[in-house]
């Protein structure tokens, strides 16, 4: 007689659950996939001290020591110069559409007081929205100052050099004067969130339809498919609307997010972003044989979407080819779109720079969508 | 009543998957008011044919009209008129059985929803199980639920797909009963069945094995033009007489009935010189009709051999 442990049983238990693991391809995909994306995703592409911030110098001064700062800025890892602006107005639009991180301004005259030792100011503007990308480089910006002048302030000005701070600098975060992460988390948590329930939901909303077997029975009446698709988004849609509700009166009455920008603006372009995840899950659900395969397909998903889009860790630091695949991402564009017209109070025209990428991407995905689904009817 | 006219006008339909033909230019005629059975093995291309019919498949080549409707051309017009019933109970288990009746209705149009909703109901049976959610049924009622769900639109035409998989002999039996009646009002069923006693209720019967249609015609038909010759035999003592049967020149099957044993094959003359010896030891022997199933089986094995 057999005891409470049959060894025999116990194998016949495992044996068979090697051979479904190794039929199932998808979450066999998934249990090598998913360690080795998140391998690469946090050793390589994840960097929590960004470098080569973009930066934009605004040189009111065109002095010797004002160039001596901007080289040294050019010279430091933390700082790409990638503008020089003619005037104030130029510097600001740059930050506020997120070309660049940085802006510094050299008021006229700074060389002039630098030289009567009146510490003129350096103005350091920084695009504070995510405040871990610019904590590092605002560090090191007091000291490359310093090195930088001292090499101007030789013979008769060494004097000025000794004395402790020859110029005042005033770093002013912008956006996010407070350097409050939760500013930058709860916006970009609504492209989260929608995300990751859209696209698991109407992934599973298809294959649901086709693993019960209703398919067929859809299918043998006079119902279109165009009319099953946008019968299946449409309420997701509202779902998408409801979560997004949701998380902005957290966002103001829970956490104090300062909300600058137009609510109505955020809610009518966040419809192409909805649609995009939508067309995603309804695209995944064409692929998918059953339900756990749709699941596994959005998590697969999911992951980069939250790892390189710039939520979780800085865009910025991450190295080209991560960015390059972050900038597939409709999160990405989305998280800049969120926090430009909440944060920063971006109007349609700066928001607009953030919303073709995401139009492109749901124009691509729903030619697939809908070009897989065509071919399952046979 | 109008002249009799073709509600199915099948013509060498074929359809192969990844290479593989599974049904194999079948041509099937069937006329209004009529029950049209149609059997054979698992995998014989059964479904395959009904979805073809009701525009769920493209056939590869050959021609076919529903309704004297193009099955290619025209299946949005066929869908209106056809009652599809899925092998597999294909409705929204998490729906109620009116909330899936009205859903249907919906899509098909259906003008005054609610009262056709009430009547499909009320013909079924079903209006004490209105609020049930669908998937909270007995095998039974989801498959009447299902055939109300083929009914709210009117249909002209009913597809079935081994409707009776599964259910117990009375539910059968009404089921049966209610597609007899709704024949008699002039609706024309094609229905698939794995049943011998079903296949007798119907009208006229096809028999389609590995895609190829073997035979086609009334059950009587189908028995007399088969030849098979077949004898009852009383058994005495099981398994030996039994393996000593099929041993015997021109015995095709044997078959086990309870008490008796029932022989058959083509060659009669051959049989009966060997059963003489068996009646002559005694064993009572005597020769009987050969039933459908005897004829299917048969059909199958020549079927298999080529």
């Amino acid at each position: 007689m057999a005891g409470f442990f049959s060894l025999a049983r116990f194998a016949a238990m495992v044996a068979k659950e090697f051979v479904q693991m190794r039929r199932d391809r998808v979450t066999f995909g998934m249990m090598v996939g998913i360690p080795l994306m998140q391998l690469i995703l946090f050793g390589y592409a994840i960097n929590s001290d960004p470098r080569h911030l973009p930066t934009a110098i605004w040189d009111a001064d065109r002095s010797p020591f004002s160039r001596a700062v901007a080289a040294g800025m050019r010279n430091s890892r933390y700082f790409d110069v990638v503008r020089e602006c003619a005037g104030e107005a130029e510097a600001d639009e740059l930050l506020r559409l997120g070309r660049v991180q940085f802006v510094l301004t050299v008021p006229a005259g700074f060389g002039r007081d630098l030289v009567k030792g009146q510490q003129p100011v350096l103005l350091l503007e920084a695009d504070a929205t995510d405040p871990s990308a610019t904590s590092g480089a605002v560090g090191a910006f007091r000291a490359l100052v310093d090195q930088a002048l001292a090499r101007e302030l030789r013979g008769p000005l060494a004097g000025l050099a000794a004395a402790a701070g020859p110029v005042e600098v005033r770093v002013h975060p912008r956006y996010n004067p407070e350097a409050e992460t939760r500013y930058n988390i709860v916006p970009g948590l609504m492209g989260v969130v929608l995300t990751m329930t859209l696209v698991i939901i109407t992934g599973l909303a298809i294959t649901r339809e086709r693993e019960r077997g209703t398919m067929e029975n859809l299918l043998s009446t006079p119902v279109r498919p165009v009319e099953v698709m946008l019968g299946k988004i449409v309420p997701y849609i509202m779902v998408g609307y409801m979560q997004m509700g949701l998380i902005v009166v957290a966002a103001k009455y829970l956490f104090q997010v300062p909300i600058q920008g137009s609510l109505t603006l955020l809610f009518v372009l966040s419809f192409v972003f909805i649609a995009a995840n939508l067309a995603m899950g309804v695209t995944f659900s064409t692929l998918a044989r059953n339900q756990l395969q749709a699941v596994q397909m959005s998590f697969f998903y999911f992951l980069p979407n939250i790892m390189l889009s710039g939520f979780m860790f800085p865009f910025r630091g991450m190295p080209q080819w991560a960015q390059a695949v972050g900038s597939v991402l409709p999160l990405t564009h989305y998280l800049r779109l969120v926090r430009g017209i909440l944060l920063k109070g971006n109007g349609l025209a700066e928001a607009a720079t953030h919303l073709w990428p995401l139009a492109a991407f749901l124009a691509v995905v729903l030619v697939i969508g809908v070009a897989r689904y065509r071919r399952t009817l046979d | 009543m109008n002249a009799p006219e073709v509600i199915i006008d099948a013509r060498g339909l074929t359809k192969s998957f990844s290479g593989r033909v599974v049904v194999n230019q079948v041509s099937m005629q069937v006329g209004r008011g009529e029950i049209y059975g149609f059997l054979g093995p698992n995998g014989s291309g059964k479904t395959t044919f009904l979805r073809m019919l009701c525009g769920l498949l493209r056939p590869d080549s050959g021609s076919g009209a529903c309704l004297g409707l193009d099955i290619v051309g025209q299946s949005d017009r066929i869908k209106t008129q056809v009652g599809y019933m899925a092998q597999r109970f294909s409705l929204y288990e998490d729906l109620t059985v009116t909330e899936n009746l009205g859903f249907i209705a919906r899509i098909y149009q259906v003008p005054r929803r609610r009262e056709a909703v009430d009547e499909v109901m009320e013909r079924m049976g079903l209006t004490r199980y209105r609020n049930h959610l669908a998937g909270a049924l007995s095998g039974g009622w989801k498959q009447r639920l299902a055939l109300a769900c083929c009914l709210v639109h009117r249909p002209r035409l009913l597809l079935l797909d081994e409707p009776t998989a599964g259910v117990d002999p009375k539910a059968r039996r009404d089921f049966w009963a209610e597609v007899h009646r709704l024949t008699g009002e002039g609706l024309t069923a094609l229905i698939s069945t794995h049943y011998m006693d079903e296949a007798e209720r119907c009208h006229r019967l096809a028999y389609i094995a590995y895609g190829n249609l073997l035979a086609a015609g009334t059950p009587e038909e189908l028995v007399a033009a088969q030849g098979l010759v077949s004898f009852e035999v009383q058994d005495h003592d099981g398994a030996r007489l039994a393996g000593e049967l099929a041993a015997l020149l021109g015995v095709e099957q044997v078959v086990p009935f309870g008490n008796v044993l029932r022989v058959s094959g083509r060659d009669r003359e051959a049989m009966l010189a060997g059963l003489a010896g068996l009646k002559a030891r005694g064993v009572d022997v005597a020769e009987v009709t050969s039933s459908l199933e005897e004829v299917f089986i048969s059909l199958m094995a020549k079927a298999e051999v080529n």
